[in-house]
């Protein structure tokens, strides 16, 4: 398989140029923004959650960025859809990795998990989730990105 | 005085110069075309900065043996170096530094803490990179001074139209600007700047990083108060870098870095401060790096700064012919004849992280990102553009297979 065949999978880019979710959510029940300060990529997530106030009905995304943050993004969104916010919250990272399936260095995973990272402060904001430390700095540079 | 003929610079030659080249990437010749964020380095570099570890290695202005000497002698000889290189009329107003982006934060604690207050005005550019548009932003908002910033025009060069009406806003005080710009590569009319900024009986600063490997700088024609040029973006080590600055300012402010070397006497009740540059100058200093620095000035004045910028004059002119073919290819910046060996460019509807990992597979080093100028990104509207940068090591066929890669990259993304 070339490099290009094994980064660029049919599947990313198939994400990437027909992306699911998406859009914005009018008055979702979570959201948040961030950027990536190495690149300048903008994201932001909202949540609409369920009548129990725990499950995730829907999610959608919008901003710019590359084909790798802009499809991880899109197979989140089918990701999480239907799953508890305490799940995703304590999610590890490599769930999401795997279901990429690429192999990514070091600075293009900050394109990988970008999505996943503001998902997660976004759920922090709104319902109190953990936000263990691995993230939480990512909450600090996503708060100094938005202001 | 005779003329000295302007002799075309040989690049494929120089090439041989610098080991980076010799190796392949992803099986491909290195084109490294990201020159505009580092240079790479010529053996004369890498071999002076060994000799010096080798053979004259020990702490400057410390000891009074041989060894000390030796060093002492080649970190003074770096210091004349580069103030020559600048037309400085003294050596004594370069100060060393770890980069140009320390070279701007010292002119901001020790001259901008220190003088400014509520009521002046400091003007800054649209253009300029983040080391010389924060510790601005950054100094106005903790004196209470009024931050200024000249726009950028669709040309992507400086628009001076409000000058005026910034002055009207107070007292100018201090203007800061980019000689080059490193990320459209336009060259801004520094002369024009600070003869307004003098008017105003305000200070200029301007940043020479992405100038100094490029052109002759002649600090006592420009126009400058403060000149912050570094190392590793002309072909010298990373981790040094001079601050130029007109001595009498020197001499009035306070120091920077506190600690060893920059005093003249310590006790328990007061320090007294030693004489410029050392002042300024705390601290083991990067010895080895500035022997570096001085090496790598000595070698861009053997190829000669002119037949450089006119080297990277004429490979800027192709790339934006070259490029101006592909269809869906948005340029931006000025014309060839006012800009240095730089081109940023869009690819309709692919991210600058996929055109540059993809070119990377052939072989092709660019830049992909907002070049730390989120200001500027945001006047053209986009978060990131590709850059393309030329030095005096660039031949034209790099451009070549980077219009290749631009075609594949759209076939394959597009």
């Amino acid at each position: 398989m070339s490099e290009f065949d094994s980064l660029y999978r049919e599947v990313i880019l198939d994400h990437y140029k027909n992306p699911r979710g998406h859009g914005v959510i009018e008055g979702a029940d979570a959201s948040a923004e961030g950027q990536n300060p190495l690149c300048g990529d903008e994201v932001a997530i909202y949540v609409a959650l369920g009548e129990d106030g725990e499950t995730i009905d829907e999610v959608k995304f919008s901003g710019r960025g590359c084909a790798i943050s802009q499809a991880a993004t899109s197979m989140l969104t089918e990701m999480v859809q239907g799953r508890k916010a305490h799940d995703i919250a304590t999610m590890p990272r490599d769930d999401l990795l795997e279901e990429i399936g690429i192999p990514l260095t070091p600075i293009r995973l900050k394109c990988a998990l970008l999505g996943l990272g503001v998902l997660k402060v976004a759920l922090h904001k709104a319902k109190g989730t953990p936000l263990p430390d691995e993230w939480a700095g990512l909450a600090d540079e996503l708060d100094f990105g938005t202001n | 005085m005779a003329v000295t003929p302007q002799l075309k610079l040989d690049a494929p030659k120089l090439r041989a110069d610098f080991p980076i080249f010799e190796q392949l990437i992803h099986g491909k010749p290195l084109a490294f075309l990201d020159s505009a964020v580092t240079a790479q380095k010529p053996r004369q570099v890498l071999d002076a900065v060994r000799n010096f570890y080798e053979t004259s290695y020990a702490n400057v202005h410390r000891g009074v043996y041989t060894l000390s000497e030796r060093a002492t002698e080649a970190y003074e000889g770096a210091r004349s170096t580069v103030a020559r290189f600048l037309n400085a009329s003294s050596s004594r107003e370069i100060v060393f530094t770890r980069s140009a982006t320390e070279s701007l934060n010292l002119v901001a604690y020790a001259w901008a803490l220190w003088n400014l207050r509520p009521g002046d005005v400091v003007v800054v550019t649209e253009l300029d990179h983040h080391s010389n548009f924060v510790p601005w932003q950054f100094m106005a908002r903790k004196t209470g001074a009024t931050l200024r910033m000249i726009p950028v025009d669709d040309s992507g060069e400086l628009d001076f139209s409000e000058l005026e009406a910034f002055a009207a806003d107070g007292n100018v005080k201090l203007v800061a600007a980019g000689l080059v710009s490193n990320s459209l590569g336009t060259i801004n009319p520094i002369e024009h700047l600070a003869s307004w900024a003098h008017d105003q009986g305000a200070l200029m600063v301007v940043d020479a990083a992405q100038a100094a490997p490029h052109r002759r700088i002649d600090v006592q024609t420009l126009g400058a108060d403060f000149l912050a040029l570094s190392a590793h973006k002309l072909c010298g080590p990373t981790s040094v870098g001079a601050l130029w600055a007109r001595r009498e300012l020197l001499e009035e402010m306070e120091p920077f870095n506190l600690g060893g070397h920059m005093i003249r006497k310590v006790s328990y009740e007061e320090t007294t401060w030693g004489d410029v540059p050392g002042k300024f100058e705390a601290g083991t200093q990067p010895s080895a790096e500035a022997v570096g620095f001085g090496a790598a000035i000595e070698y861009l004045e053997a190829v000669g700064m002119e037949s450089i910028e006119q080297h990277e004059q004429e490979l800027a002119a192709y790339a934006l012919d070259r490029l101006a073919e592909i269809p869906g290819i948005t340029l931006y910046g000025p014309p060839a004849e006012r800009r240095a060996g730089i081109v940023s460019f869009n690819v309709d509807g692919i991210h600058p992280h996929d055109v540059s990992q993809v070119l990377d597979w052939e072989g092709i080093a660019i830049r992909a990102g907002h070049h730390c100028c989120q200001p500027l990104m945001r006047k053209l509207g986009v978060t990131a553009t590709n850059r393309a940068s030329f030095y005096l090591y660039t031949v034209p066929d790099e451009i070549d297979r980077l219009v290749d890669g631009l075609v594949k990259v759209k076939e394959k993304l597009g």
